[in-house]
């Protein structure tokens, strides 16, 4: 979807930005080759390198993984059974669940960076003290591996010693057992997603905040508005470019999740926090590649559907400034 | 400006989520590989894989110290692989492509059949690499007629560990029937003192555990149907429509139901769940025999195995899991020496070099092999089962179709969020995409 996008974006930018920097240069080149140097800026020969590498690591497996989503496939062979994979994947009891899952997890977790995000941009753009230390800290666990995370909050989150049940248990709450209890594993992996991906919303949220023009604001002032009004009518609105992006990042990255949840809670107990990533993953650990392989297919078009009309439709809603 | 460059930047990490995603099937991580060279000057290498957990090790290296002394001139390394389906992908990709060592360790029964050993491994069948062994072990490591390995360790029991201080101090008896398990289960519960009836460790990756309930009760389901395996490979029986075979699930969702499971059942890992058992914390643990390895030896001496109870009490009995597999590849340029390897572990210094590493927590399937007197009680214990004749292998011994999923299953079964009769029917699901993608004939 947004690959498809992309090569119309790609030739753009090939006529006009790849000959060199800045906007002088294909003027230049007009001037002393004509029209057609223009269209043509390099030999065929200069694209081949890159056309090599791309047909070979990403449209051949591409193609390939479509095939082999249509076999039974051991690794040593592979037996044409037609769409019986995709039949099984869909009639399997964990793909019911793990799609709800899924959905849910996306949902809650960009949900919770858009608000949050939006909240600690705002903070972190008003005049207070050790802005910058702030907002390091705030993008720091962007930094930090995934599954580290995932360890780490596996042990915090342990039942009765943990560091929150621990806590907890001081103002007389008997915490529950946040990771093995079946009501409460999915959320509590996607509150540590949004703990730690909150950095890039806020990111993102700061510079949209920082775009605005203070014309506004002075306008609001001047009409004596409050911080309230200022807030909820030039900032929210006028920030929505970066909203969207936000949204559509993290939909997008909730809808693959894997590696966070696989390492807290392995998709359990049982299938409740399977997401349809995890339940893929089962399959080819079970030696079940051309399955495996059909539900990744699956999952593709699945990200196709909902993510290319959400683009699309936010960038029809774009503002200018 | 600023709002289109954001939108290129968008596209651009949206564009690089999904070649990640793709990239997945192509996730297998090789593992580090020793060259073999058969050179010449009398030295020998031999290159072995093995499985990681420290029990292993300790047994690897103290077999391979006995083996160099037993032949100078002969140096053994060896690599570590993971263990569970991650080792399966590691095992089969190595096969595949040529890279194997000279010999490996891997499953027995179900699992070596998906290695395509015909192809792949090394006919051993009527070799003196397993001349010693006892022929017990070989339909597991059979396939078309052929056999492919000796036995690595020993055979162990899958049933229930009991703190023996805990059964003693309240007078309790090893129980032959479901209903005296329940009321031993009760009788702890009800002395109070913090002692936990059952353990349960549902936390992944140790989510394995929590088959226990239905894997182990397959000494019951045989002892009622005989020709179980048979006819349940055929897509003639299932789990879900077998009166005998639903039990295991049912048990399992017994115990939690009445209240007799650790409250920590679903962030607690087998680590935590055997030391709950050595210390006394926790009375039974539903487990493979060969855990008491993860124990000290003080606390080890104090744990008794029993199989799952039954029915009848007259028929009581345990289900014995055999032991893994030692393979030598086609591709090894060290086929005799590594025959020579296979042939020492089943020898009595072979034999006792391993249990340096690791005590014996059952019987080695050696000709004329017999306990030492300060084995682990367990092995005593799941001995007295074999010489009884009251034991049956795992089902996973006698069939090759068993489903990936029986661990969720069983864990949602166990967790109380799926009632039994449901997941013995997704079991049976499962089961089917299976044979299905093993292409089994009649299904």
């Amino acid at each position: 979807m947004v690959t498809e996008s992309r090569p119309g974006k790609a030739r753009v930018a090939g006529r006009r930005g790849d000959a060199a920097p800045g906007g002088s240069a294909p003027q230049r080149a007009r001037t002393k080759h004509g029209r057609s140097a223009l269209e043509r800026t390099y030999t065929p020969w200069f694209y081949v390198p890159a056309g090599v590498i791309y047909a070979v690591i990403f449209i051949v497996p591409t193609v390939m993984s479509f095939y082999f989503a249509m076999t039974r496939w051991t690794l040593f062979s592979a037996t044409f059974t037609g769409l019986d994979n995709f039949k099984q994947f869909f009639s399997e009891q964990a793909l019911r669940s793990g799609l709800w899952h899924t959905i849910v997890y996306a949902i809650v977790t960009s949900g919770l960076k858009v608000v949050l995000g939006l909240l600690l941009a705002v903070l972190l753009t008003s005049t207070i003290r050790v802005r910058g230390l702030l907002r390091s800290l705030v993008f720091f666990p962007v930094l930090v591996s995934t599954v580290a995370v995932g360890i780490t909050f596996g042990v915090i989150l342990t039942p009765d010693t943990g560091l929150v049940d621990t806590v907890l248990s001081w103002v007389g709450i008997t915490g529950p057992d946040w990771l093995g209890n079946p009501n409460t594993a999915l959320l509590s992996v996607a509150l540590v997603d949004v703990w730690k991906g909150v950095g890039l919303a806020t990111v993102i949220y700061i510079a949209g905040v920082l775009s605005i023009p203070r014309e506004y604001y002075e306008a609001v002032d001047v009409d004596g508005g409050g911080a309230w009004h200022k807030f909820w009518n030039i900032t929210l609105p006028l920030s929505r470019p970066a909203t969207f992006s936000v949204i559509l990042l993290s939909f997008i990255g909730g809808l693959r999740s894997f590696d966070l949840i696989w390492t807290m809670t392995g998709g359990g107990p049982g299938f409740s926090s399977d997401v349809i990533a995890s339940v893929i993953y089962k399959e080819y650990q079970a030696g079940f590649f051309g399955l495996a392989t059909a539900g990744n297919v699956v999952l593709f078009i699945l990200v196709m559907i909902i993510v290319f009309p959400l683009f699309r439709w936010m960038n029809s809603k774009e503002v200018d400034l | 400006m600023k709002i289109a460059g954001l939108r290129l930047a968008t596209a651009g990490v949206a564009a690089a989520a999904l070649v990640t995603m793709s990239a997945c099937s192509s996730g297998l991580g090789g593992g580090s590989s020793s060259s073999s060279n058969a050179g010449g000057g009398g030295s020998k290498t031999l290159s072995l894989l093995v499985g990681q957990d420290p029990a292993t090790l300790k047994s690897t290296q103290a077999l391979i110290d006995a083996f160099q002394k037993a032949n100078p001139g002969v140096t053994v390394k060896f690599d570590t692989r993971p263990g569970g389906t991650q080792g399966d992908n590691l095992v089969k990709t190595k096969l595949s492509t040529g890279d194997m060592q000279d010999v490996f360790w891997y499953n027995s029964g179900s699992l070596l059949q998906a290695l395509n050993p015909s192809k792949t491994l090394v006919d051993l069948t009527g070799d003196p690499a397993v001349a010693n062994v006892d022929p017990s072990f070989f339909p597991v490591v059979t396939q078309g007629g052929k056999v492919y390995g000796g036995p690595v360790g020993t055979a162990f029991g899958g049933g229930i560990l009991y703190n023996k201080d805990v059964y003693s101090k309240l007078g309790l008896q090893v129980p032959k029937t479901w209903n005296d398990f329940l009321a031993n289960a009760d009788k702890i519960k009800a002395a109070g003192g913090g002692i936990t009836p059952i353990i349960e460790t549902f936390k992944a990756p140790d989510t394995w555990t929590s088959q226990l309930f239905v894997l182990g009760d397959y000494y019951n389901v045989q002892t009622a149907n005989p020709n179980f395996a048979k006819d349940y490979t055929a897509n003639k029986i299932k789990y879900a429509t077998d009166p005998n075979a639903i039990k295991g699930f049912q048990k399992l969702a017994e115990v939690k139901a009445k209240g007799y499971v650790n409250s920590n059942y679903g962030s607690a890992t087998q680590a935590q769940g055997m030391k709950m058992l050595g210390t006394g914390k926790g009375a039974m643990y539903p487990m493979l025999s060969n855990a008491v390895a993860l124990i000290p030896a003080d606390q080890a001496k104090k744990i008794g195995f029993f199989g799952i109870p039954g029915d009848d009490a007259s028929k009581a009995g345990a289900t014995v899991w055999e032991p893994a597999g030692a393979y030598i590849p086609k591709t090894s340029k060290n086929i005799d020496l590594a025959k020579k390897f296979v042939a020492f572990m089943n020898t009595k210094e072979g034999t006792d070099a391993f249990s340096q590493g690791t005590p014996p927590t059952g019987p080695y399937l050696d000709k004329g092999y017999t306990l030492p007197a300060d084995a682990p009680p367990v092995a005593a214990d799941l001995q007295n089962y074999i010489n009884a004749k009251a034991f049956s292998p795992a089902l996973e011994f006698l069939s090759p179709v068993k489903g990936p999923s029986l661990e969720q299953i069983c864990v949602a079964v166990g967790t109380g969020q799926t009632p039994p009769q449901q997941g013995a029917a997704q079991y049976d699901q499962d089961v089917t995409k299976e044979a299905k993608q093993l292409g089994l004939p009649g299904w």
